[in-house]
C-alpha cells in the first residue's frame, strides 16, 4: 500500500503539548502526491493545529514532519513549499486584488537558467496573476479593494493568492466557514475541480462532516488529538471504527449489543445476522444507518416497534421507531401514519458492528488518603478499601485489619481504581457530587447516552444516563463506596503497621 | 409636553457654549497679536508690529528653536521605539501582555512631577550632566505610553493572520512586518508622532527638571519671565498665534489624510 515515491507528507509520531494539556498526540499520517485529505472533527480536536505544524506556524513537541522525505518540522514557514487558505482570509487590507495575489510572486526566486537566482519580472508576475485570477473566476477584479469584495471573492481572492505560488501542498483551514449554505455548496464543487485541474495536494481543515464526505479522497477523523479512522468517504461512512465516527458522521443508531455467536448479534432484543466477525460473548457497539431500515408491516418484520413521530426532509421522511424503551431512526421515503405499530428489517449489510470501546472508567494513578477516601483527578472518593485485602475489616480507628489479625495503613497508598459506566451518577446539583466536571461529549446508544464528564484537572468520566445533556453543561458525578473497584499497586505487605 | 426656555436654549446650543468657552481665550490672544498695545484690551489699531519685534527677540526665537527642536527629535525617538514596543505587547503570551500593558500605562497615570523628580535622582545618581540628551529622554519617558497607546489599537483592529499570511507566502519575519503590520499601523503612528509633538511642546515639568540651566525652551522661558518680571513680552501673543496656526494646519492635513485614505489605483504593468 505505502508506495515511499508517491508520498508528498508523511507526519510521524507528531505531538504538540501546550503546558499541561496536549493538543495533539502521536500523530501517524502520510498524504499521497496530488491527494484530496480532510482532517475532520469537532473543535478543538487539534485538526487546525496540526495543520498548522505542517504550514510552519507552530513547531511539534515531538515527532517529525517529513515532505518528500526531508524532515522539515523545525523549517520556518516563509521557508516551506506550501501555502495556506486563512479560514477569515487573512488578506492584506492595504493592498488591491493585484498586489495581493502578487505578494508571494515579489519575494520569489527562481533559477535563471545559469544556476543563478533572479526575481519574477513584472510581466511574469502579471501573467501569474491574471492566470490565478482566471482559476478563481475573477478576471476583472485587479484594481479593486478587498474592502468592496463580498465574503464570497475573498475567499476566492485568497485561494489565488496561495495557488499563485504553485505549492506543493495547499493547506485550507476551513475556507469555507463563513460563508453561507448556497455559498458554501457552490465553492466545494469548485474546489473540487480546481484540485482536479491544478492536480497539487490538497489538506483541507472542517469540522463539517458533509463537507468532508464531499470533497475528500481520503478523511482523517480526529477526537481529542487522537486520530480515530483514516479512510474513504465511503469507509468511514460504511465502516465507522468506534461509535464516535458513527456519531459524528452521519446520522446513526448505536447500540449497545452483544456477540451471541460467529455472525450473530442480539440488540433491540433480537438476534440479528452480521457480516463482522467477532468473539461469543463479547458486548459491542452497534451501528444501523437510518436508511438501511425497512419499515414492513407489523409482524412481518424481524422486531416491532410504534412509529411516534414523523418530519418531514424533502426526499424522505424521518421515522423515530420506539422498540419497548429504545429508539430507531428511520428514513423512508413513503408517507407513513404514525402511532401505529409497524415491524422493521435491518439486513446484515446494513448492520456494523465495532469493538466497544470502554467498558469502565481506569484510574492509573488514584491514590488512597488518610480517610480511606480513593483520590481521583483531585476529588476523594469514599471507597471500600477492605477488598484491598481479601477477608479483612476496618477497625474503629480506620485501619484495616486482615484475616491473619495484621493491621494496614494504606494511607497514600498507589491504587488503581475502576468505575463501570453505569455505575457513575450524575447529578444536575453540581455540589452534591463528589466531582464537578462539564459534559464534553455525549452520544445517544438507543436507549440511553454515553455521556464524558471532563473535571478541571482534564479526568474524564464516562457513564450512561438516560437523561439528556448538553456539551457543556456543568455537573456533579457521585459514586457508591462499593462500585468503586480498587486494585493495590505492589505488594499489600509494605503498608502493614508495625 | 412643556419646556423650559433656558433649557431649551441650552438643549440646542450646548455644543456651541462648550466651544465658545474652550476656544475664547485663543482666538482674544490671536486678535491682540494684531496691534501693538502692552496690555490685552486696548487696541491701538491694527499693527504687524508684534510679528517683526517676535522674530527680533533673540531669547524667544531661541526657546522657539530648542523647543521644537526637542519636540521632532523626542516624537521621532519615542515614535520608532514605541511602535516597535507595541508591536512587540501586542505578539507577546497572554500573561507577558498583561503585565506588559500595566507597566506601560503608569507613566500616564503618575503624577508627571514623579516621573520629572525620579529622572532627576537617576541622572544625579549616575553623575550624568544635564544636557540636551538628558531633556530628549526625560521627553521620551513622557512620550512612549501614548505612542504606544495610539499604535495598540490599529494592532487590534487587524486580521491577526495577516502576519502569518505573510509568512506563509515567503516573507522573512522581518519583510512581513514593513510589508504587512507596518502598513496596518501606519494612522496609529501618525497620530502618535503629532500627539507626541504636541505633548513635548507644551511639557513644563520635566523639562524644568532635566534639561541643562541655560537651555530654555518655549514654556521654561514663559515660565521664567513672568516670575521674575510679572508680566508677558507682548511679542508673545504674536507667537502663539503662530502655534496654534501651526497645529490648525497640521490638524487639517491628518482629517483630510485619512478622509482620502491616500490612495493609489495605479499599477505599472
Amino acid at each position: 500500500m505505502k508506495d515511499n515515491k508517491n508520498i508528498i507528507i508523511e507526519l510521524k509520531n507528531v505531538s504538540k503539548h501546550y503546558e499541561q494539556t496536549y493538543a495533539v498526540e502521536d500523530f501517524n499520517l502520510y498524504v499521497k502526491k496530488g491527494e484530496f485529505i480532510t482532517f475532520l472533527g469537532p473543535s478543538g480536536c487539534g485538526k487546525t493545529t496540526t495543520l498548522r505544524m505542517i504550514a510552519g506556524f507552530e513547531l511539534p513537541t515531538s515527532g517529525e514532519i517529513l515532505l518528500n522525505g526531508k524532515d522539515i518540522s523545525t523549517l520556518p514557514p516563509y521557508e516551506r513549499p506550501v501555502n495556506t487558505v486563512f479560514q477569515r482570509y487573512a488578506l492584506f487590507p492595504h493592498l488591491d486584488v493585484y498586489d495581493n495575489i502578487a505578494f508571494g510572486l515579489k519575494l520569489k526566486k527562481v533559477d535563471d537558467g545559469n544556476g543563478r537566482m533572479r526575481k519574477l519580472t513584472t510581466k511574469e508576475i502579471s501573467e501569474k496573476v491574471r492566470g490565478a485570477l482566471k482559476i478563481v473566476d475573477l478576471e476583472e477584479y485587479e484594481d479593486r479593494d478587498i474592502s468592496t469584495l463580498s465574503g464570497g471573492q475573498q475567499q476566492r481572492i485568497a485561494i489565488a493568492r496561495a495557488i499563485v505560488n504553485e505549492p506543493e501542498i495547499l493547506l485550507l483551514d476551513e475556507p469555507l466557514g463563513a460563508l453561507d449554505l448556497k455559498m458554501r455548496k457552490d465553492m466545494q464543487l469548485e474546489l473540487k475541480e480546481m484540485h482536479k485541474k491544478l492536480g497539487i495536494t490538497f489538506i483541507y481543515v472542517t469540522h463539517d462532516q458533509e463537507e468532508a464526505l464531499t470533497l475528500s479522497d481520503t478523511v482523517v477523523v480526529m477526537k481529542d488529538g487522537m486520530i480515530q479512522q483514516i479512510g474513504t468517504p465511503e469507509g468511514i461512512y460504511n465502516e465507522p471504527a468506534n461509535a464516535f465516527v458513527a456519531d459524528f458522521i452521519g446520522q446513526s443508531n448505536i447500540y449497545s449489543g452483544t456477540v451471541i455467536d460467529k455472525l450473530k448479534v442480539r440488540f433491540l432484543g433480537h438476534i440479528f445476522d452480521a457480516l463482522d466477525e467477532f468473539d461469543k460473548n463479547e458486548k459491542v457497539d452497534v451501528v444501523v444507518r437510518p436508511e438501511d431500515v425497512k419499515i414492513v408491516p407489523p409482524g412481518e418484520g424481524m422486531v416491532n416497534g410504534r412509529l411516534v413521530s414523523k418530519i418531514f426532509k424533502g426526499i424522505h421522511y424521518e421515522y423515530l421507531l420506539m422498540v419497548g424503551r429504545s429508539e430507531v431512526v428511520i428514513q423512508d421515503t413513503r408517507n407513513l401514519d404514525i402511532d401505529k405499530e409497524v415491524g422493521i428489517i435491518i439486513e446484515p449489510d446494513g448492520i456494523h458492528i465495532m469493538k466497544k470501546e470502554l467498558t469502565a472508567n481506569v484510574y492509573d494513578d488514584a491514590y488512597i488518603d488518610k480517610n480511606n477516601n480513593v483520590v481521583i483527578s483531585d476529588c476523594a472518593f469514599p471507597c471500600d478499601v477492605t477488598q484491598l485485602v481479601p477477608g479483612s475489616a476496618l477497625d474503629s480507628e480506620g485501619y484495616v485489619i486482615g484475616p491473619d489479625g495484621a493491621k494496614y495503613d494504606f494511607t497514600d497508598a498507589d491504587v488503581k481504581a475502576t468505575i463501570g459506566l453505569d455505575q457513575i451518577e450524575i447529578l444536575d446539583n453540581v455540589d452534591e457530587g463528589t466531582a464537578q466536571g462539564n459534559v464534553v461529549s455525549l452520544i445517544y446508544k438507543g436507549d440511553h447516552y454515553m455521556l464524558t464528564v471532563r473535571t478541571e484537572e482534564d479526568e474524564d468520566f464516562v457513564l450512561d444516563t438516560e437523561y439528556t445533556y448538553d456539551e457543556g453543561d456543568r455537573v456533579g458525578i457521585r459514586v457508591k463506596p462499593e462500585h468503586i473497584g480498587l486494585t493495590l499497586k505492589g505488594e499489600a505487605g509494605k503498608y502493614v503497621k508495625k | 409636553m412643556k419646556t423650559n426656555p433656558v433649557i431649551d436654549f441650552i438643549r440646542k446650543f450646548y455644543v456651541y457654549i462648550i466651544l465658545v468657552i474652550m476656544y475664547a481665550p485663543i482666538l482674544v490672544l490671536i486678535a491682540f497679536s494684531f496691534t501693538d498695545t502692552r496690555l490685552i484690551g486696548s487696541w491701538n489699531g491694527f499693527s504687524l508690529r508684534l510679528y517683526s519685534s517676535l522674530f527680533k527677540n533673540e531669547e524667544i526665537v531661541t526657546a522657539a528653536v530648542n523647543t521644537f527642536a526637542v519636540a521632532f527629535a523626542s516624537a521621532a525617538v519615542s515614535t520608532i521605539l514605541g511602535t516597535l514596543g507595541a508591536i512587540g505587547i501586542f505578539y507577546s503570551g497572554k500573561r507577558t501582555k498583561a503585565v506588559l500593558e500595566g507597566i506601560g500605562q503608569i507613566p500616564i497615570m503618575n503624577a508627571e512631577i514623579v516621573t520629572a523628580l525620579s529622572l532627576t535622582i537617576l541622572f544625579v545618581f549616575f553623575g550624568v550632566k544635564f544636557n540636551f540628551l538628558t531633556l530628549l529622554v526625560g521627553h521620551v519617558v513622557l512620550t512612549i505610553p501614548f505612542v504606544v497607546l495610539s499604535v495598540r489599537p490599529k494592532l487590534m483592529q487587524m486580521d491577526p493572520n495577516i502576519y502569518e499570511a505573510a509568512l506563509d507566502l515567503g516573507a522573512t519575519p522581518n519583510k512581513a512586518l514593513m510589508k504587512v503590520i507596518m502598513p496596518e499601523v501606519i494612522p496609529g503612528i501618525v497620530s502618535g508622532f503629532i500627539l507626541s509633538v504636541t505633548l513635548s511642546l507644551d511639557d513644563y515639568i520635566i523639562t524644568a527638571f532635566t534639561k541643562d540651566p541655560a537651555y530654555q525652551t518655549l514654556s521654561t522661558y514663559v515660565y521664567g519671565v513672568t516670575s521674575k518680571k510679572g508680566t508677558l513680552p507682548p511679542s508673545l501673543r504674536a507667537l502663539t498665534t503662530i502655534i496654534t496656526l501651526l497645529a490648525l494646519v497640521v490638524l487639517l492635513i491628518a482629517n483630510h489624510r485619512s478622509k482620502t485614505g491616500g490612495k493609489k489605483t495605479h499599477h505599472n504593468r
